[in-house]
């Protein structure tokens, strides 16, 4: 048991041995390696190798003969650190436990800006991959100038080149450096593994990491307890636009408070004690006068509302001609689909550490990009960027832009308002649900046409969306706390338009096709929610093509195989198709199926639900689900089985339950009470097969069940009740009856 | 006004100095650096900073530290033994990898012991009601259900 109280005088070899398997460490000796050029190179490198081609970049040989890989992407609970580990274990024939993962941070590992988009096996793993294999070739090269030796005449196994056919002419990855690092660039015609020959890639090995949370041992930023770390929590204003009109600072008293920080709307409290730090935001409140601010549009229809706001409007596909659905008949069939507000929901708060002394600053922080927060702080702080050092340390699962970049930026202020300790900024659950960046609101309206085979002519879509991504980015005024400095930084109009059309086109063959994307800024902070606009253009294409293989009197699978040209696509469709044959649906139940492909360059998934509907009370339940998914070359089995279980339980969950709310003041979702999601007893019983195509690209897994997932919920609502769902969340007074 | 209190905590006594309407969660992770109790919502309703109270699991994040003079609690680190052997739940959850991110793990970890205390065979319905206060977001629950059967089988 330790007092924590400050001990400057800690050496650093207990500072960072107190810190347990957290690697926190920094090189306090300045930066390791130079920031990666923005600019890519030509050729034909994968992934990140194409802004930063040196091996040492990606990997150094340890002392003790392990390997230590550097990737610029964060460990989201997605497993992204045991793929990266098993690629460069197989093209260096490295027993998994002599590589050593190491996350994002700056100075250190590559810029692979962010951790996103199911982006991290094509990008990150595939430049390890790479730079593993250039590696193997220039330790063989290595030991061949040695001994005098052509390479083909050495084997490398478990860290050691050895002369084929001798048991004395063996050495270490470390004797054959001699102190060295591995040296020059990755050709981008390095020979690879042959496939045929993988030990680990493929399959289902087990995370280390589980171990060490069952153990307790730290795993998270939360867990961080540096040597006189104090705490500090934010006192938010009571809306957006609300400013800190007085802040009565001398009548202001509490029990272990170290400092109030006051900058323009931005009011924190630092403590001692974390409790104290908790009463001290509690009593701050009373202390504050905020200033009004327009109200919200409290009780509005929002799928009609965010129609009535203006628009940016583009258009995202025009082939053929679709004026045949300007004359309504009785082939043709018109709905309009509705996504609310929802929310990322992580169970942990986020959370970061932050540290200021001797002129630079140091934040550990569960962001997805350590370099991109860093530019935006700096810019925020008016810091140098070199000055500014980013930690990555996971927090608890983000999936996408939640409060982890606002609780860094909150962290840095506070730091640098009470330099020379660390300072532990935890924001509450209240922060997490009513500030983070929600997924926007969505309105969808799809018209067909079907001719006289059953077969789709035409294809009309239109939707209405907020961004999907704003961001730091190197912008400030994508980070909550700097708009609210006395000096503020706004923020920035627009963000990423594209996530809103994500998915929106249909992945079918059909000959005359029209989509267009309407921008609008809407009343709640939006950003990047786990597939972006996907779920809810999917949800209204699945659901929609739903509708017209009821038009057509088709099987739902049948009629999607029809329009479908992509024999990757029939074939995820026809096992999800054997896979729920022999599942027959009882009184109140009824079976649903939807198909995706991500970003239609992406994963494929299929997916279907099982649901038993209470007629009277409307009450959906969700028994079972199904998805089959082809995610290419598959690096680690159970990693996308695991991701595409809770992704299909996630987004029932979303489907079925989830709604950010707010009144004229503010959001009203701030706690798990108002903003109910999936409890166990909701949660089906699922099942996944993953089709592999070791001869494919490698395709992140994380996102591809979102969409598909709701559409098969509503469609498997519909074919137990025979009300459909366009509306969502799916409420019981839509179902009753 | 702070006062020495003493905790049973994971078969140990610990005296520790706080203000004694502290809840219990702070002072197991800032004061004793337990990593396993989890602060999640701060509400009781999440779980992620349950602790096994008298076997029972209960969360800690608002019961005042005071109360818990003369209560045995146990952590997360107290299930695995002293020589490092895991619990059989926290094995099962190993073996059906049974977390995404895990920040839930805690929590659930400790409301499965809690339950197969108390129903050594618990079928699927008994293990959703007595999983019911612990939320996870991945959506790994479908494992945690395996992983507790898989316990319940090997213990």
């Amino acid at each position: 048991m330790k007092e924590s109280a400050y001990n400057p005088q800690q050496s650093r070899r207990q500072f960072i041995s107190s810190l347990g398997c957290l690697t926190i460490g920094f090189s306090m000796t300045g930066t390791r390696w130079a920031d990666a050029s923005a600019t890519p190179l030509q050729g034909t490198l994968p992934g990140s190798l194409a802004v930063e081609d040196r091996i040492d970049a990606w990997l150094e040989v340890l002392e003790d003969g392990r390997v230590r890989v550097f990737t610029g992407k964060m460990e989201l609970g997605q497993g992204i650190r045991t793929a990266i580990a098993q690629v460069a274990a197989e093209e260096l024939d490295l027993e998994l436990a002599q590589v050593e993962v190491y996350l994002a941070e700056t100075g250190r590992t590559p810029n692979e800006g962010y951790t996103a988009g199911s982006g991290s096996i094509e990008r990150s793993a595939m430049s390890v991959r790479y730079a593993a294999a250039a590696a193997r070739q220039q330790l063989l090269e290595l030991a061949a100038q040695r001994w005098g030796k052509k390479p083909e005449q050495l084997s490398l196994s478990n860290g050691k080149v050895s002369l084929k056919g001798t048991t004395d002419q063996v050495l270490s990855f470390a004797q054959l450096l001699n102190g060295k690092q591995l040296e020059g660039e990755v050709n981008p015609s390095v020979k690879l593994k042959p496939k045929s020959e993988y030990r680990y890639v493929g399959k289902a090995i087990p995370r280390t990491d589980i171990e060490q949370m069952v153990r307790a041992e730290p795993v998270y930023v939360q867990d961080l307890r540096l040597p006189g770390m104090v705490h500090a929590r934010v006192v938010r204003p009571p809306a957006y636009r609300a400013r800190l009109e007085g802040f009565d600072e001398k009548s202001f008293k509490v029990p272990g408070l170290l400092k109030t920080v006051v900058n323009g709307t931005f009011l924190a409290v630092v403590t001692e004690q974390e409790y104290q730090a908790m009463q001290a935001l509690e009593a701050a409140r009373e202390h504050a006068r905020w200033s009004a601010t327009p109200p919200l549009p409290e009780g509005q229809d929002l799928e009609t509302y965010i129609k009535t706001l203006p628009l940016k409007s583009q258009s995202v596909k025009n082939q053929g001609t679709t004026s045949a659905l300007d004359q309504p008949d009785a082939r043709t069939l018109k709905a309009s689909y509705f996504k609310p507000y929802q929310m990322h929901g992580s169970i942990g708060p986020s959370c970061a550490v932050a540290l200021y002394q001797a002129g630079t600053l140091h934040v550990w922080t569960h962001t997805q990009g350590v370099y991109p927060l860093r530019d935006a702080l700096a810019k925020m702080l008016s810091l140098d960027p070199e000055k500014i050092h980013l930690k990555g340390v996971p927090g608890s699962g983000c999936y996408g832009h939640n409060g982890a970049d606002d609780v860094a930026a909150d962290a840095a202020l506070v730091a640098m308002a009470y330099p020379d300790r660390p300072v532990r900024m935890q924001w509450m659950r209240e922060d997490e649900h009513a500030w983070e960046p929600y997924g926007s609101a969505m309105r969808m309206e799809a018209e067909a046409r079907l001719d006289e085979t059953g077969k789709i002519s035409h294809w009309r879509y239109a939707l209405w969306t907020d961004s999907h991504s704003t961001r730091p980015g190197g912008n400030p005024g994508n980070l909550l706390a700097a708009r609210y400095l006395a000096q503020p930084f706004a923020p920035p109009s627009g963000g990423y338009a594209g996530g809103g059309f994500r998915n929106s086109e249909p992945y079918y063959a059909i000959p005359n096709l029209k989509i267009d994307a309407h921008a609008f800024e809407g009343p709640l902070r939006v950003s990047a929610l786990r597939s972006l606009g996907a779920y809810a253009n999917v949800f209204a294409i699945e659901s929609f093509m739903d509708e017209l293989s009821v038009k057509a009197n088709k099987d739902p699978l049948d009629f999607r195989i029809m329009h479908s040209t992509d024999e990757r696509a029939i074939a995820v469709m026809q096992k999800l198709k054997e896979m729920i044959q022999p599942e027959k649906p009882g009184p109140g139940e009824g079976m649903g199926v939807a198909f995706s492909r991500y970003k239609n360059t992406a994963t494929y998934c299929a997916v279907a639900a099982k649901v038993a509907v209470n007629k009277a009370s409307g009450e959906v339940q969700v028994l079972r689900m199904w998805a089959v998914i082809d995610a290419g070359e598959v690096i680690n089995l159970d990693g996308i089985i695991n991701q595409t279980e809770g992704g299909m339980v996630q987004s029932a969950s979303w489907t079925l339950k989830e709604e950010v709310l707010f009144d004229k003041q503010h959001v009203n979702s701030r706690d798990w009470t108002s903003y109910p999601i999936f409890r166990y007893s909701d949660v089906p019983l699922v099942e996944v097969v993953v089709i592999p195509r070791p001869n494919e690209e490698p395709l992140g897994a994380g996102e591809a069940a979102q969409g598909p997932t709701a559409a098969a919920v509503v469609n498997a609502i519909y074919r137990a009740s025979g009300k459909r769902i366009r509306h969502l969340p799916v409420r019981a007074a839509a179902v009753a009856g | 006004m702070e006062k020495d209190l003493t905790l049973h905590i994971n078969g140990q006594p610990h005296t520790v100095r706080v203000e004694p309407d502290t809840p219990l969660l702070y002072v197991l992770r800032n004061q004793l650096e337990l990593n396993g109790p989890k602060y999640g919502c701060g509400h009781e309703v999440c779980g992620a900073c349950m602790v096994l109270l008298d076997g029972v699991a209960m969360p800690s994040c608002r019961v005042p530290v005071e109360s818990m003079e003369g209560r045995k609690i146990m952590t997360l680190e107290g299930l695995t033994h002293p020589n490092g052997e895991l619990h059989p739940v926290q094995r099962a959850f190993v073996q059906e990898q049974a977390a995404q991110c895990g920040y839930c793990l805690n929590g659930m970890v400790i409301a499965a012991v809690a339950l197969l205390e108390t129903n050594k065979q618990p079928d699927d319905a008994a293990i959703r009601v007595g999983m019911e206060r612990n939320l996870c977001r991945c959506g790994s629950q479908t494992r945690v259900m395996k992983a507790i059967r898989r316990a319940a089988k090997e213990s």
